[in-house]
């Protein structure tokens, strides 16, 4: 309490970090991207290892034989669905009760806000069907799910096939303590969205889905298959869900885990893990690694059939199979004896799986970093934040001169102008002026956030664009109209001090990338990445051309046009500008989508809250 | 003066009765944050349908506000929306006309002093002025009817809007000098939720000081005023309490509401402290540590009305804080009581310290309240730790924010009667250093 009670240290201590303002906010700025970079060098992160003791050892002994059988099943499940042109409802439901399960299915219908371009759906019509395998062993009070989504073309045959292999072993087995629900369904995420919302009975996208008729217990974990090729060379893990959201982590323990027991070489990220970790290269496999997960989750989209279940408190993972040209080959028996032991130790679970972390980053599949180690990284970027709010805040406060002990001048009291009191509420219309400011860039976020669907049909009438082309360019014109704002403004204002501004638009950013940070890690740090210098080092007295274009180059669109290059990058799939571009487009239209479809708050954050807070930045530098 | 006031409470009554219409208002009114089991308004309407059912509507564990309040609604429960706009109303003018009275109060004090050349020449500057302070009874209203923290009581439908409103007419019937109005409201609002009753200390004192009574304890007069204050109080608390059994018909209510206060058996989470601290006690310690919460509230009554006793309208401000912070079932609305009086203070803002720290760490509290709930509860992946993290550092902001005004408050007098500028013996610069 000395600290904040004795005036002298905390005079030297405020004029220290006035003094030295610039300087701190550089060191804490170079300090944050350092931690960031060193959270993927192996010596500074975390083995994994399994914290629940349900699941603690791999003892399961594997038996599924039937990996050939499954097979033969997924080419007739792909001859069926070629034949339906789509789902071959009749015939799973046959295949399913042959194989002893309780077979429920569930029509579901959704009308796009806009034709999808890159999936070619608009007004979606599809089926779900599921069978359930009952506990034989305990009450039917918890359930596990195993899903494989039913792809257009010749996709995903194998997974079904193995699903449906599995559901046959499973169901001879005794052992089981937890009804297995075997799930089959169309148009990915949307059915998988439609299924979860009957099930829990919820609706939250306005989705038309049938009531299902039969249901499991609580739903414990989930996995969902995808396979599209006979023989794999590997296993892909997926974590990353709706908005960031990641399962627990002893799911990816689990996985890897039996992946070392039956020797099936496993990725995440597509991505191997590498044994020199001392080396330049293997380090920058690793930071690949890791930013390659940085970059999935800071987009907010579920990113395979699992990301919806996580909402539900659900864990779930994705498991891809990979089939590349590497020499070392796995058939599909092999990918269903992992299955069926990943499942048994899933079945011996006495609680939801919460032990492990919730909040980490992995640079490999068995090297994690949980929240403590990653958050100072975001913790020294928002401290710069802080550091120029108490500096203007200090600035604002000086000019009557006046010792920190409150004991001002007479002379230089009386004779302060008025506009440079620091207290708000003495000088009501300066605070209605900044006002003005902060109430435009809003109404500009709202337009950005409800003008695009809104439109669309009048845009299309009047240009010679596509529907979901002219949702995107409106977004795109209105986000550029916004850049014109400042001008506008100007001329209503009573001119008070740019500082009050800068101070409410640093204190409303540091609060708003606190809060981002915490939901989604990775959104809130590649945010802070380039929008805190930004942030920290606007005023109205830099040269106006060079600022305004450092500024647009900070914007959040345009730090999602390069992040769009570097994860094609990364992803070892270069792109040319031009292609680039085109992906750029459709990744917005897709960031619109995935709100509307399955409530992601990527796009309604930046729209509603990110972009206005840049604004008033904008705003700051026009000052006049 | 009544144009601006006007227009301000034509704007919040606009913005709230726009929030009753949204879909925005099921959502606040499942806050905890808004919310608290004494006043959730999804609690009154059960209560009121197990009354319409001829149950005792304290029969379940559901319903805890006082009869009083379910009476009331027996007869507005269809117009419960304009009747707590209407309690924020009262609340907004009753404030405004005692902050009026109490700085005319204030100006004629200092005259009186300035002409008795009381006060030291180089405190000259801490004089206020009239034009000064001629906004700040309006701004008080403002900062109570716009405040977020009231709308969202207010959309809530939290009946602690209806309990700040009594709260308001009680200080506006001390500051006007009304005896008797000001013991049946502070009845009134201890029979709404206990905690009050600290109030008496400051209307007691205040009312002393307007009728020119020294509190001395060898004056017959003081405890004539005392005896007759208490007699007022106590007597309207007894007919309160008489009429809250005839209307019921039963002694119910009693453990129900009061015991229900004390005792804190719901221990859902709130901004307050008590939750998590007696969620993860062992049994046994429960009761002591009850009382020692418990005692925390009423305890700095004592300290604070010596400190305090020649500025009991202060003494009201601190103990409405000490209250909102330490009581067993805080809501935002609580909150927003006391904050509207800072505009009051606002000539103290010179001597203030951390306030600058203490708003900042209060705004990211609000913010991180929903945030770190929405992590907890809806995902899963966080647990209770961080929302009582967060709950912890809001409350300990609070306290620093009315330690910061106490001090700015008691420096500010020492400045009146020893001069702006202090001396050493040695004739060097000095500095008050609180330790």
């Amino acid at each position: 309490m000395g600290l904040l009670s004795d005036p002298n240290r905390r005079r030297a201590l405020i004029n220290l970090l006035t003094r030295l303002n610039a300087p701190i906010c550089a060191v804490c700025y170079i300090a944050g991207v350092a931690w960031f970079m060193g959270l993927a060098f192996e010596p500074f992160t975390l083995r994994t290892y399994m914290s629940e003791n349900a699941m603690g050892s791999t003892m399961v002994e594997e038996r599924f034989p039937a990996g050939e059988r499954a097979l033969a099943t997924g080419r007739e499940f792909a001859a069926h669905k070629k034949r339906a042109g789509g789902m071959p409802v009749d015939w799973l439901v046959k295949t399913m009760q042959s194989r002893g399960l309780e077979v429920f299915t569930q029509k579901f219908s959704r009308t796009l806000p806009f034709p999808d371009e890159n999936k070619e759906r608009y007004m979606v019509k599809g089926t779900n069907v599921y069978g359930i395998l009952r506990a034989p062993r305990a009450p039917r009070t918890e359930a596990l799910v195993l899903t494989a989504p039913c792809s257009p073309g010749d996709d995903n045959n194998q997974a079904v096939g193995l699903l449906l292999g599995l559901a046959q072993y499973f169901r001879n087995q005794i052992y089981w303590a937890k009804d297995i629900i075997f799930l089959v369904n169309e148009h990915d995420l949307i059915g998988m969205q439609a299924w979860l919302e009957g099930y829990h009975h919820t609706n939250t996208t306005g989705i038309d889905w049938s009531p299902l008729q039969g249901r499991g217990g609580s739903i414990q974990a989930a996995l969902s298959l995808e396979l599209s090729s006979d023989i794999i060379t590997s296993l892909d893990l997926v974590l990353e869900g709706l908005n960031g959201q990641l399962p627990n982590l002893d799911l990816a323990n689990l996985f890897y885990a039996f992946c070392q027991k039956i020797g099936v070489t496993c990725t995440i990220q597509g991505k191997l893990q590498r044994n020199d970790w001392d080396s330049v290269s293997g380090y920058s496999h690793a930071v690949q690694t890791m930013m390659l997960m940085v970059m999935k989750q800071a987009s907010g989209r579920p990113w395979g059939d699992h990301g919806l279940f996580l909402r539900y408190h659900i864990e779930a993972a994705t498991i891809k199979g990979i089939n590349s040209f590497r020499q070392y080959k796995t058939d599909v028996t092999t990918v269903g004896r992992l299955l069926e032991g990943m499942y048994r130790k899933l079945n011996n679970l006495l609680e939801r799986l919460h032990q492990s972390y919730f909040f980490y980053l992995m640079p490999s599949l068995s090297h994690f970093v949980s929240i403590g180690y990653y958050m100072p990284a975001f913790g020294l970027l928002a401290v710069i934040l802080l550091l120029r709010a108490l500096d203007l805040w200090v600035q604002l406060a000086t000019p009557p001169v006046r010792t920190e002990d409150g004991i001002a001048d007479l002379e230089q009291v009386t004779h302060s102008p008025p506009t440079i009191k620091l207290i708000p509420k003495e000088t009501i219309p300066e605070v209605l002026s900044v006002l003005t400011p902060l109430v435009i860039s809003h109404l500009t976020g709202a337009a950005l956030y409800f003008f695009p669907i809104q439109f669309q049909a009048t845009a299309v009438e009047h240009f010679p664009v596509s529907e979901s082309e002219a949702v995107v360019l409106t977004a795109i014109a209105i986000y550029t109209a916004g850049l014109a704002l400042p001008h506008n403004t100007h001329r209503y204002i009573l001119t008070p001090d740019w500082r009050v501004l800068k101070l409410i638009a640093v204190l409303y950013m540091a609060v708003l990338l606190g809060c981002t940070a915490l939901i989604n890690f990775s959104l809130g740090f590649i945010l802070a990445l380039t929008l805190v210098p930004m942030a920290a080092f606007i005023t109205p007295h830099r040269p106006k051309v060079l600022s305004a274009f450092i500024m647009v180059i900070l914007s959040p669109a345009c730090t999602l046009l390069f992040l769009v290059f570097f994860f094609q990058d990364l992803q070892e799939i270069p792109v040319s500008f031009e292609d680039g571009w085109m992906l750029f487009l459709s990744v917005i239209s897709q960031g619109i989508l995935d709100h509307s479809l399955y409530g992601s708050l990527v796009y309604p954050l930046i729209a509603l809250m990110v972009y206005p807070c840049w604004l008033l930045f904008w705003n700051i530098l026009f000052w006049k | 003066m009544a144009a601006p006031l006007t227009v301000v409470l034509i704007v919040a009554v606009t913005v709230r009765a726009c929030l009753f219409r949204s879909s925005l208002a099921d959502l606040i009114a499942e806050r905890v944050e808004v919310v608290s089991p004494l006043n959730a308004w999804k609690r009154v309407v059960e209560g009121l349908a197990l009354l319409d059912l001829g149950v005792s509507p304290y029969s379940g564990d559901v319903f805890h506000e006082t009869p009083l309040i379910i009476y009331l609604f027996h007869f507005l429960v269809d117009y419960a929306e304009i009747t707590f706009m209407l309690a924020d109303v009262i609340t907004a003018v009753a404030l405004y006309y005692a902050v009026q009275d109490y700085n005319t109060q204030v100006l004629r004090q200092q005259k009186f002093a300035l002409e008795a050349e009381r006060l030291p020449l180089d405190s000259l500057e801490l004089i206020r002025s009239p034009r000064q302070m001629y906004y700040i009874p309006l701004k008080v209203a403002m900062v109570y009817l716009l405040n977020p923290f009231t709308v969202l009581s207010c959309v809530a439908k939290s009946t602690c809007g209806l309990n700040n409103a009594i709260v308001a007419l009680f200080i506006l019937s001390t500051i006007k000098k009304n005896a008797l109005l000001s013991a049946i409201f502070l009845a009134l609002s201890t029979y709404q939720s206990i905690y009050p009753v600290t109030l008496c200390a400051p209307a007691v004192l205040y009312l002393l000081q307007r009728q020119y009574i020294p509190v001395n304890v060898r004056w017959a007069s003081f405890w004539w005023f005392l005896l007759q204050y208490a007699f007022m109080y106590l007597g309207s608390l007894f007919v309160i309490i008489c009429l809250s059994f005839f209307l019921l018909g039963s002694w119910d209510y009693l453990p129900s509401v009061y015991g229900f206060i004390l005792s804190v058996p719901d221990l859902t989470p709130n901004i307050g402290l008590f939750w998590y601290f007696f969620a993860e006690m062992f049994e046994h310690f429960r009761l002591f540590f009850l009382c020692v919460f418990q005692i925390n509230v009423f305890f700095y009554t004592i300290p604070l009305s010596i400190k305090l006793k020649e500025h009991p309208v202060f003494l009201i401000f601190m103990q409405l804080a000490v209250i909102s912070i330490f009581k067993s079932y805080p809501t935002v609305g609580d909150i927003a009581l006391y904050m509207s009086f800072l505009p009051v203070w606002s000539h103290l803002h010179r001597f203030l310290r951390n306030i600058f720290l203490v708003s900042c760490v209060l705004l990211a509290c609000s913010a991180l309240f929903p945030v770190l709930w929405h992590l907890w509860i809806y995902s899963g992946s966080a647990n209770s730790n961080f929302y009582y993290a967060i709950t912890l550092l809001f409350n300990v902001a609070q306290i620093l924010l009315v330690s910061d005004y106490f001090y700015a408050f008691l420096r500010r007098e020492h400045h009146l009667t020893y001069g702006l500028y202090l001396k050493r013996k040695d004739g060097s610069e000095a500095t008050l250093v609180l330790k």
